[in-house]
């Protein structure tokens, strides 16, 4: 366990890595779920295909293999960025798939009654579902929603097997296999790292929750 | 009968199916603008669906459906716009559940009509003060009487400054107290010259406020009336049977 202590830096900037990776990943799934839900409830029959097609790719491939293919397939084709950069890309197509299906089974929550007088009072498709259905849906969402984003900060474990570098994970990693230290209490440390984000995240999300809730 | 060049609501050779169902029989039916026309029917005669083909909340199968002689366009900017000007009161509210009652009826101007917002609220208070309901404007829908709900509701829909105001049931998921206080706020609008269609089963509404009675079953318009006639000489049997029913109790 002294490793924890003996090697606190490297703890806290590896912490600080995953923190940045999981913020940047966790905004832009949800905000890329919730359009490809838009697309999945739209009336319009390509932007359905769309959301159906994007859904079934990534919701049925292993994170492992998406990251795969943003790491080293999209060098491959010529897209060069940085490996973090990589890293939250494959962990936002992946978990945007699971985002969208939280989201739509909010949408389906919302009664019928609510979409049609939107339209009947003249608002267009897009602004039924911004104004009226969605901010309704999310309420429902949210402990679907944060299973969805705990599950990303794990994966994001997997992200840093992928070579993003300086990440909670990898940096156990370099710590039990570059400088000795034993693997018990290496990990010991990176999964308190972990409970550290996800634990106080599920607070906020009930927290959220019970804001958010509203007689209906 | 006055008749001007164009009716605000011009429905013609109409036709529906759900399925195998023939919900809607070859409808042909005018409204003329300032009209109250009230359709009556036994249940799953296809009066609400009538009601909803009319801003197309129901497509329909064949047939034309014009607003103001204008051609029901397909789904779009342009069917928003014509929705905008047709008011829809709901048999089960449906008000924003998650907006108060004052920005119920002050969203579609704001949004669809960009009114300023300072204008809308103006406006809306003076509506939810006509409907009697202006000490509830902070509200959400929840916490009003089904009532309440229903007549702000109507001041939602009065809002856009309709050209015409359709009502599905409107009263019919009310408690019995509460259908007056609805009914009194429509017997207004129609006096005060509104053009209006309205699905229910209140007769004595109908004899008040409307200048015909269209009765439907099976799908099909049976009788065009004025209330007098309809009410004392109906002509069909089915009317007959349907009066029967609904008048002894």
């Amino acid at each position: 366990m002294g490793v924890i202590i003996e090697q606190f830096p490297l703890y806290v900037s590896g912490f600080l890595t995953t923190l940045r990776l999981v913020l940047i990943a966790g905004v832009l799934s949800i905000i890329l779920g919730t359009i490809i839900a838009a697309f999945r409830v739209s009336p319009v029959p390509p932007l359905r295909l769309v959301g159906t097609g994007w859904v079934t790719v990534f919701r049925n491939t292993p994170l492992a293999v998406v990251l795969f293919a943003t790491a080293f397939g999209l060098p491959e084709i010529g897209v060069n960025s940085s490996y973090f950069v990589f890293g939250v890309l494959g962990l936002v197509l992946y978990t945007s798939a699971f985002v969208c299906e939280a989201i739509r089974s909010g949408i389906n929550s919302v009664s019928a009654g609510q979409a049609e007088a939107a339209r009947a009072v003249g608002l267009t498709f897009g602004q039924s579902l911004s104004l009226i259905v969605l901010p309704q849906a999310f309420r429902t969402v949210i402990p679907p929603l944060g299973s969805v984003l705990i599950a990303m900060i794990k994966n994001s474990a997997i992200a840093g097997a992928f070579g993003i570098g300086g990440d909670l994970f990898a940096n156990g990693v370099q710590l039990t296999s570059a400088q000795g230290y034993s693997a018990a209490g290496v990990l010991f440390g990176v999964m308190l790292g972990y409970l550290v984000l996800t634990i106080p995240g599920g607070i906020l999300l009930g927290v959220l929750e019970r804001k958010l809730a509203v007689a209906r | 009968m006055t008749r001007s060049s164009t009716p605000m609501i011009r429905m013609a050779a109409v036709d529906k199916h759900f399925g195998d169902l023939h919900v809607l029989r070859d409808i042909n039916l005018e409204v003329d603008a300032g009209q109250v026309v009230v359709v009556l029917g036994p249940s799953g005669s296809g009066k609400s669906t009538l009601c909803r083909t009319i801003n197309r909340l129901e497509p329909i199968d064949t047939g034309v459906i014009e607003v103001d002689g204008k051609e029901l366009p397909e789904e779009g900017k342009a069917l928003a716009g014509l929705r905008a000007d047709v008011g829809m009161v709901f048999q089960s509210f449906n008000l924003f559940a998650h907006k108060t009652i004052l920005e119920n009826v002050t969203l579609a101007p704001i949004k669809v009509r960009r009114m300023p917002k300072g204008e809308a609220q103006t406006h809306g208070l003076a509506l939810l003060e006509r409907v009697g309901i202006a000490n509830q404007k902070d509200k959400y829908p929840a916490q009003l009487s089904g009532g309440q709900q229903q007549r702000a509701a109507i001041a939602r829909a009065l809002a856009m400054k309709p050209k015409v105001m359709l009502f599905d049931e409107p009263t019919s998921a009310l408690d019995p107290e509460m259908v007056q206080e609805v009914l009194d706020v429509m017997t207004t609008l129609a006096k005060e010259g509104m053009t209006m269609l309205v699905v229910t089963h209140e007769m004595g509404f109908a004899r008040r406020a409307a200048n015909r009675v269209v009765f439907m079953a099976d799908g099909e318009i049976v009788e065009d009336a004025s209330p007098d006639t309809f009410f004392s000489n109906p002509t069909s049997d089915r009317a007959k049977d349907f009066l029967g029913k609904i008048l002894t109790h």
